[in-house]
């Protein structure tokens, strides 16, 4: 059984997301949209990093590739059918997620990092630099896909709350999906390679597979936060292939807490608030458009002070209140405690 | 008298680090119903060639068979899945899990069926029965839902023999089992062993002679990656060769 | 290609892989003896490329002094901020896991970023050579070569023998080498360690800084250098071969020539070539060209 106190968070987040658009004006509809989507990204990095333990500096490439393979696979001037551009670019990001690692699956640590964001850097280089990405500006979508069934329209993006409702499925959708996989064979043995990777060798797991199947579910994930970013704003450029948003995404996940599926949803939010703050005029005046130092500072802070990220807090706490008494349960990770 | 059932053999395996020989020609054989011991000094080659066994270092020179089979280029987990199950000197576990899904996740091994994404591991039958059976046989009935790094050093060299037995081998290879056990806790092991020894074939490498002596079918004595002896437990104890080598202050 | 524009772009890429070697060395010193991975390392690249331009009238109107004296000055600088940083920052990283330095590392990467902006602004700025290194020498019947390139390869190559000497013919060497595979060890036959990672520390980020201010003339000075050559030491680092020496500068090199033919023969593809020749390595040899040693 999930623990009543964390399947209750999860309810209510998604409670409080759907209800949200009714409370909240325009800026903040597009605020929310936007976390959502990052909250998807981050997720797919969990898979990667806070179950199966593998640290990937490139994970905006596959983001970045969903969402330019959503403008140029789109009509010019014509809706796409949501039907087929939406797989189509989830696959395309699961392709080059394939080719990445099955490369860099060879290496090991610290090796796997730097081989990682290697690989994406030579993702961003071929958007920005040769003529498929459309150079530095980016390119735009001049008309969002739409899921049309005989001749209505079943799910039309155009306006704000529409877009909101739809990325809001995906977030659940994918969410529901991880949670699942986590607690069953193939998530439990993500979880052994990075628990004891000899072990899993030695019982019998040949674990290379696992591991390169974990990389490109996570890349296909990462694409489709992608997509929803390319229909969502219209437009795309090759920042969105950066390695400082494989940072920032990175960053987020450990802000919310590794290993927790919710982590990655507190983390999201907290990413994108304090991005927010750093860079509001009201607040910093003309500093604000060095928030990178109060990022920065932001980062170096949390990862020291903040081990477990947000999600571990109240354990925290709770230990400071009681002198290191801990719950004995709460060492023990049960398979359906991972949310 | 049936012939002897050899489940594992090793034919003049050799391994070269560079100049340096940590093996040299080295052929070993593991029947069901004993327990092959293979002691020597440190750095006699006896790590290595335990690696070279299960597949987790290449020899640069010899073979490997396991149930008849040819696996020298077979490896790690698909000697296992063979049937080559391998405990380590220092406790490879979960430490994180509870002492239950230690061993069923290694069950798990045998009957890995990912594809079934929306099923829940916990309901999987084969490895949660096979877990259980192996915790049992290892005496683990207690500490089922303990953290396994909350265990003593002991129970956790237990949970690592649970742990081998929960992927159903047919052979064992169990690298220094007895380290840093007290008498008792000695006892309890090597009653196990006895009782494992009727259907597997063990290789058992240990620095506790006395337990080696007590227990062994057979001993084989490397010095410097080379078998200087190699025969039941009286004749080791004999054996001037031995005497010098390695018993000489004893 | 004439056989002259042909021998430029060879000189060229020897200078540019012995100035990334030069780098790379700094970056894998602090991780082989430390385990640190250090991502703020293209940053203290990019502080000496700063320094050199910023330093240099400060040196000439104080001491009268010309190039060697900014380098000197701007050496004792990188020292003592490399002392600095170790002892505030980094001694705390040495227990923590990767996937921790490398978030604070970054988070470092962020702060230097922005006091630089804050400091010196956003432009882009050039440094001359000295005059006596200004000039060129000739090359076949109608080029020429500028001196300074050679003497940036000269100088690296110096510095790559002078470490290399260091670490295998000196007692420092040793104690270092030493401190890298067992630092209890070390800590029990009386050396002390904190003071030796301090120094280990120190010296490659004097490394990053020097290979920065000497670079600056050729490479000019701006905003996003650290970041750039930080993410090539990596691929030199892959392709090289984990843990090994004699690979970085195989690979230095080896990207010196593919990036310099590359933008010269490929202009439109030179930023991906590199990464295409990471792959094609990783592909025939997984864990680089050479093993550690």
């Amino acid at each position: 059984m999930v623990t009543r106190g964390k399947l209750l968070f999860v309810v209510a987040a998604f409670v409080l997301l759907a209800a949200y658009p009714y409370v909240a004006g325009q800026f903040g509809v597009d605020l929310v949209t936007k976390i959502m989507i990052y909250a998807i990204f981050a997720l797919s990095l969990e898979l990667l990093v806070g179950t199966t333990g593998l640290v990937c500096f490139g994970h905006a490439a596959l983001f970045g590739i969903g969402a330019y393979a959503t403008v140029l696979l789109s009509p010019e001037n014509d809706a796409a059918g949501l039907w087929w551009l939406l797989p189509a670019c989830v696959m395309a990001a699961a392709a080059y997620a394939l080719f990445m690692g099955a490369l860099s699956l060879r290496t090991k640590g610290v090796y796997f990092i730097m081989v990682t964001l290697a690989f994406a850097q030579m993702a961003y280089y071929v958007i920005h630099d040769t003529k498929i990405g459309g150079g530095t500006d980016g390119i735009y979508l001049n008309v969002k896909p739409v899921l049309k069934v005989g001749g209505s329209t079943l799910i039309g993006l155009n306006d704000a709350g529409s877009f909101y409702a739809f990325t809001w499925v995906m977030l659940l959708l994918v969410f529901g999906l991880l949670a699942l996989l986590l607690r069953s064979r193939f998530g439990r043995a993500l979880a052994g390679i990075k628990a004891n990777e000899q072990r899993m060798r030695a019982t019998g797991f040949s674990t290379y597979p696992y591991k390169l199947a974990a990389f490109t579910i996570s890349g296909a994930i990462a694409g489709l936060a992608g997509f929803l970013f390319a229909v969502k704003d219209g437009v795309v450029n090759p920042e969105l292939l950066s390695w400082h948003f494989s940072g920032a995404v990175l960053i987020m996940i450990i802000l919310g807490g590794l290993g927790h599926l919710r982590g990655a949803l507190i983390g999201a939010f907290a990413f994108a608030l304090l991005q927010e703050f750093f860079q509001s005029e009201a607040v910093f005046g003309a500093f604000a458009k060095h928030w990178l130092l109060g990022l920065g500072l932001t980062i170096i802070a949390s990862v020291a002070l903040l081990p477990r990220g947000l999600v571990g807090v109240p354990d925290q706490v709770r230990e400071r209140l009681l002198g290191n008494q801990r719950d004995r349960r709460s060492t023990t990770e049960r398979s359906d405690e991972r949310t | 008298m049936s012939a002897p059932d050899v489940l594992l053999r090793g034919r003049e395996i050799t391994r070269r680090w560079g100049g340096l020989l940590a093996v040299d020609r080295v052929s070993i054989e593991l029947e069901r119903g004993s327990v092959h011991a293979v002691i020597g000094t440190n750095g006699a080659g006896k790590s290595t060639l335990i690696n070279i066994l299960s597949g987790e270092i290449a020899p640069s020179a010899g073979r490997v068979e396991l149930l008849g089979h040819d696996v020298t280029a077979w490896p790690q987990p698909r000697r296992a899945r063979a049937g080559l199950g391998r405990s380590y000197q220092r406790s490879t576990i979960y430490p994180s899990f509870s002492v239950f899904e230690n061993c069923r996740l290694a069950a798990q091994a045998r009957n890995q069926k990912p594809w079934l994404w929306w099923q829940s591991a916990q309901r999987c039958e084969a490895s949660t029965t096979a877990a259980r059976a192996a915790a049992h046989r290892a005496g683990l009935d207690e500490l089922l839902e303990r953290p396994a790094g909350l265990l003593s050093h002991g129970q956790k060299r237990q949970l690592e023999i649970a742990m081998c037995l929960a992927i159903a081998p047919e052979v064992l290879l169990l690298d220094e089992p007895l380290a840093g056990m007290g008498a008792e806790e000695t006892d309890r092991m090597l009653a196990l062993l006895a009782e494992l020894k009727a259907s597997h074939a063990i290789l058992l490498v240990e620095h506790d002679m006395d337990a080696v002596f007590r227990i062994a079918d057979r001993i084989t004595v490397m010095v410097n990656g080379a078998v200087i002896a190699s025969d039941t437990p009286q004749a080791v104890r004999l054996s001037p060769a031995v005497q010098a080598a390695y018993l000489g202050g004893h | 290609m004439d056989f002259a524009t042909f021998l430029i772009q060879c000189l060229n890429s020897l200078q540019y892989g012995l100035l990334l070697f030069l780098v790379a060395s700094g970056l894998t010193l602090i991780f082989g003896i430390m385990g640190v991975i250090n991502l703020a390392h293209g940053s203290f690249y990019m502080i000496g490329a700063y320094m050199a331009y910023a330093l240099a009238p400060l040196v000439a109107s104080t001491f009268g002094g010309g190039f060697f004296a900014t380098l000197f000055v701007g050496l004792v600088l990188a020292v003592i901020l490399g002392s600095v940083l170790e002892w505030a920052f980094f001694s705390f990283l040495y227990e923590r896991e990767h996937l921790q330095q490398v978030l604070m590392t970054y988070g470092l990467i962020l702060v230097f970023e922005e006091l630089r902006s804050l400091i010196v602004g956003d432009d882009v700025y050039g440094v001359k050579a000295p005059d006596w290194l200004a000039g060129t020498i000739p090359l076949g019947e109608m080029m020429t070569y500028p001196v300074y390139r050679l003497f940036i390869s000269g100088v690296c190559l110096a510095l790559a023998l002078g470490m290399w000497l260091v670490l295998t013919r000196t007692r420092l060497g040793m104690m270092i080498r030493a401190g890298a595979t067992n630092r209890e060890m070390v800590q029990s036959l009386g050396i002390d360690i904190k003071f030796l990672y301090r120094a280990v520390f120190a010296a490659g980020v004097a490394i990053a800084v020097f290979a920065g201010m000497v670079a600056a003339p050729v490479s000019s000075v701006y905003p996003g250098m650290g970041n750039q050559v930080l993410i090539i030491c990596f691929v030199v680092v892959v392709i090289g071969g984990i843990g090994s020496i004699r690979g970085a500068l195989v690979a230095a090199l080896l990207i010196g020539v593919v990036d310099t033919f590359g933008k010269v023969v490929f202009p439109q593809a030179a930023g991906v070539l590199v990464y295409v020749l990471m792959a094609l390595i990783l592909l025939w040899k997984p864990d680089g060209l050479f093993k550690a040693g």
